[in-house]
């Protein structure tokens, strides 16, 4: 119950911080649309709605890079995760405090990305969105962890796409793959235990990320 | 409550220090000396559990939620206030009754009318005595300290003064400063960096 209480209490401090500085959201909504309308206009008329597919994976992909970078911001400035990494609190609460601050930020991003694309593509069925949410949980529960060691690295910028992109190519499989195949619920169990086994390691992991 | 027997720290090839033997009672007082540079914040994160030693031995016997660290950073959220912040840490740290000792501590270092204000807001010093405020929240038994006289006014600095005086005696100071004189009187055990 404390552990709930002490990542109810980090995930609540980062969505306050965001409401007040506003530096990650408003970014994240405005490339994920500016990312659409680009690609409405650079993709042929006559394109197969797979390719459609293919370039909502991609805006999702770098909106959550755009997020993720921003996500240990905070920590850094003033040395605050020191003060984190001091407490007597499990050090997994921070970083699923962190994923799920992030998480909310994304899921806050494809709110106005999933419309947006079934305006200028197709249309997204139940398995689609579920596909999105899925890869979503997936990205956040891998990027707080990637985004916290790329953190303390002065080549944090360049350091985190090349860390996070070649862990989510399952994801972009999956979720590709729950919206365009017929048999998409398999793609969905795919996509679950990706984010259990890698929710698992993220948690076991942590604490040895955020030590010297 | 610290023993350390021939502590390394090295990053790479560089040598950060070395050699550093350490005895320091439940109730000592070490002042750490040394030019910029010498690896007096290194010695002090490594005593807190926060860096590891490269090589050597070191116990330190309070638990990580007994330690009272104040780095050269404040470590305190920009965006949240100083009761906001406090708030948090005393949630993490398990401070009982929480309300109270954040009053009580935001009102001894001067910082209680500007507890609502951002953190951004504040100069340098109220940050300091913010850092102070954090670091004494959780009333640790270990307090490793990284040159706490940095940025505080005179006022500021008299008021620390009366502070460690008070809680001298009682638990455990590690603290770093380019002043020993100012904590000779409480000084029991000095550590000069090279």
């Amino acid at each position: 119950m404390t552990y709930l209480t002490d990542v109810s209490a980090l995930a609540r401090k980062d969505l306050k911080i965001e409401l007040r500085a506003r530096d990650t959201l408003p970014a994240m909504l405005l490339f994920v649309l500016s990312t659409l309308v680009v690609f409405h206009f650079a993709l042929p008329a006559e394109s197969a709605s797979d390719a459609a597919y293919g370039l909502l994976w991609v805006a999702i992909v770098f909106t959550a890079l755009l997020g993720l970078s921003r996500a240990w911001v905070p920590e850094h400035e003033h040395g605050v995760l020191d003060g984190l990494i001091l407490a007597p609190c499990d050090r997994s609460a921070i970083w699923l405090g962190k994923t799920l601050a992030t998480l909310a930020f994304l899921l806050a991003a494809q709110v106005v990305a999933l419309p947006a694309f079934a305006l200028f593509f197709a249309s997204l069925d139940v398995t689609a969105v579920a596909g999105v949410v899925l890869a979503d949980v997936g990205i956040c529960v891998v990027g707080s962890l990637l985004a916290a060691m790329a953190a303390a690295s002065r080549a944090r910028e360049l350091l985190l796409p090349l860390l996070v992109l070649p862990l989510s190519i399952p994801l972009i499989v999956g979720g590709v793959g729950a919206a365009i195949s017929p048999d998409g619920e398999r793609y969905l169990l795919f996509l679950a235990l990706y984010d259990a086994v890698f929710a698992v390691l993220s948690w076991a992991s942590f604490e040895y990320v955020v030590t010297e | 409550m610290i023993r350390a027997r021939a502590l390394e720290k090295r990053y790479g090839r560089k040598r950060v220090f070395a050699g550093i033997d350490l005895d320091l009672p439940a109730d000592g007082f070490l002042v750490v000396t040394g030019a910029n540079g010498s690896g007096k914040t290194t010695l002090l994160r490594v005593l807190t559990g926060l860096a590891s030693a490269t090589r050597g031995e070191l116990r330190v016997e309070a638990d990580r939620g007994r330690i009272g660290h104040l780095a050269h950073e404040p470590l305190v959220y920009r965006e949240l206030s100083a009761l906001e912040n406090l708030d948090l840490f005393g949630r993490l740290y398990r401070v009982p009754e929480r309300r109270e000792r954040i009053g009580m501590l935001l009102e001894r270092f001067g910082l209680w009318e500007a507890r609502n204000e951002r953190v951004a807001a504040y100069s340098r010093g109220m940050l300091q005595r913010l850092a102070l405020c954090r670091t004494l929240l959780h009333d640790p038994d270990l307090l490793v300290l990284d040159e706490p006289f940095s940025a505080l006014d005179e006022e500021g600095a008299a008021l620390l003064d009366r502070e460690l005086a008070e809680l001298a005696g009682n638990r455990a100071f590690v603290v770093s400063t380019h002043d020993p004189a100012r904590l000779a009187p409480l000084s029991t055990a000095r550590l000069a960096l090279t």
